[in-house]
């Protein structure tokens, strides 16, 4: 194995034992997506039993819809706790003195997230198949890009909060739960971009979140892959990954040079 | 038995003119010194003096405002991890995650070192540093004592050429400090490595350090070997020397010379 592979497994496996040890941890990764699905599954069961059809085709929307943003949402606390879990267990002055570099801490979170994801969104969706018939997989091979993409915005968006951790300190901490609540309402996520005020729809249409739920919505509702949504969400992805790994780069160093890493969780 | 580490250059530690500011505050002021390879610099000082600001300068998780570092002939500010590599780093206030066992966190630290055989090193440190009876439990419920073994089990886990040890022994009962400085010169005998030693534990200084480099406010304000400070403050123990120095004594006791 390449040192540098070593280096990212090292990390990787540092998070995968806390999981060994404690079955609570790997519970709540599942809790809030299962959650969150029985909730709005019997809210659209319940609409679609007592509209007929046409509501029925918009429950598979707002389950589906459900669904895809847990994936944002775990890919974005995935990253973002794994470094807080550094910082709360006061291990930053070793990992960072250690030959590990900054983008292997960053592979090694992403990794993580992954498994974190699957871990915390799979039951769900098994869930919503064996209580709703909802299969999400129906989607199609198209549903891999949807994944891709929000797995993508979550981590860019996590890159944002740990450089706010490491701008701030332990201050910003709340932003790992926080962040992507908040950018839910211009994620299109149960609502087409088209129901926003015109003066927010630049807002939503700058998140590639927003250009995946339309096209899952394309897929769902008139059953067609929407490839310029899709086309938008790589590119959008691909342009804030980008800003996102400069600011965490800018502010890991702004770090070493505050000596902010030693003592950011004080 | 591991080779001197540096063949062509003397000094496993090069400092240049080196400075940390934080605001108007001026943690560590223009300070040059050597540590030749193989050899045990004590860096001592009263709280605040700088000495913990040095090591994680040298370390280069701090970067400096001007000056330079060089560690095993590699320039810090430009390719600090390949020195990194052949480092390994102990203090009392940084912590190893407290819910993984012993050996969990060793293991972690083995792939971070590029360790090869990390189970077989594991085991030669958990009987080398006596781990075993505590190897698998967290490493949150170590006693102080056990959780310096630990530490100490860590940096070694990749048999450094360089040290830099952050108070040590600090909060240890006597046995266990002894038990520790052992372990050190043990492990300095063994295998040639250089150590920065940042202590206020002056029988420990005396016993491990060949050279000790004072510093007040930032600055060196005094260096040479134990043996050399001892003479030129006229003192018999280091305790004296430092408190002559911490209160600015040393023109008195030239003075009473």
């Amino acid at each position: 194995m390449k040192a540098s592979t070593r280096r990212i497994w090292g990390m990787m496996y540092r998070h995968l034992a806390l999981y060994r040890r404690s079955w609570p941890r790997l519970l709540e990764l599942a809790y809030w997506p299962v959650l969150q699905m029985c909730i709005w599954g019997f809210t659209a069961s319940y609409l679609a039993a007592r509209m007929g059809n046409p509501v029925a085709v918009a429950a598979g929307a707002l389950l589906g819809g459900v669904l895809l943003w847990e994936v944002a949402l775990r890919s974005q606390m995935g990253v973002a706790i794994g470094f807080l879990e550094e910082l709360w267990s006061r291990n930053l002055g070793h990992v960072f003195v250690s030959p590990l570099r900054p983008w292997e801490l960053v592979a090694a979170l992403i990794g993580m997230s992954m498994i974190r994801m699957l871990v915390g969104v799979v039951p769900a969706i098994l869930l919503a198949w064996a209580l709703y018939a909802y299969n999400l997989f129906a989607l199609g091979p198209i549903l891999v890009l949807f994944f891709a993409n929000l797995m993508i915005m979550g981590w860019w968006v996590a890159l944002g909060v740990v450089s706010l951790i490491l701008r701030h300190g332990a201050g910003a901490e709340a932003l790992a739960w926080s962040v992507l609540f908040g950018l839910t309402p211009f994620s299109a996520v149960f609502y087409p971009v088209a129901v926003l005020p015109a003066a927010l729809r630049p807002v939503a249409l700058a998140l590639p979140s927003a250009h995946v739920f339309e096209g899952m919505r394309a897929v769902l509702l008139h059953n067609e892959i929407a490839w310029n949504h899709m086309a938008w969400a790589v590119g959008l992805n691909v342009a804030w990954t980008l800003a996102a790994a400069l600011v965490f780069a800018r502010q890991f160093r702004a770090a070493r040079v505050r000596g902010a890493l030693l003592s950011i969780g004080e | 038995m591991a080779p001197n580490p540096i063949a062509t250059n003397p000094n496993a530690i090069t400092v240049e003119h080196l400075s940390k500011r934080y605001g108007t505050t001026l943690a560590v002021d223009d300070i040059s010194f050597t540590v030749p390879a193989g050899a045990t610099l004590g860096l001592l000082g009263g709280n605040g003096a700088g000495k913990t600001t040095t090591i994680a300068l040298l370390l280069g998780i701090l970067i400096p405002t001007t000056g330079s570092l060089h560690v095993l002939g590699h320039d810090m500010a430009r390719d600090r991890f390949a020195a990194l590599a052949r480092m390994n780093f102990s203090s009392p206030y940084v912590a190893l995650p407290s819910r993984l066992s012993v050996a969990e966190n060793l293991r972690v630290y083995g792939h971070l070192y590029d360790v090869p055989h990390i189970g077989q090193r594991i085991a030669e440190l958990s009987r080398e540093l006596d781990l075993d009876e505590f190897l698998h439990r967290p490493a949150g419920q170590l006693s102080a004592g056990q959780k310096t073994r630990v530490a100490l089990a860590k940096a070694l886990i990749n048999r450094p050429d360089v040290l830099l040890l952050d108070e040590p022994t600090a909060s240890l009962d006597p046995d266990t400090g002894d038990w520790v400085r052992g372990v050190m010169e043990r492990y300095r005998a063994e295998s040639g490595c250089t150590i920065l030693l940042a202590s206020h534990n002056m029988d420990e200084v005396e016993r491990l350090c060949d050279n000790v480099v004072m510093l007040k406010r930032g600055r060196i304000v005094d260096q040479g070997s134990p043996a050399e400070l001892l003479v030129r403050y006229g003192r018999e123990d280091m305790v004296e020397v430092f408190l002559d120095i911490a209160r600015d004594r040393r023109q008195a006791a030239e003075a009473a010379l």
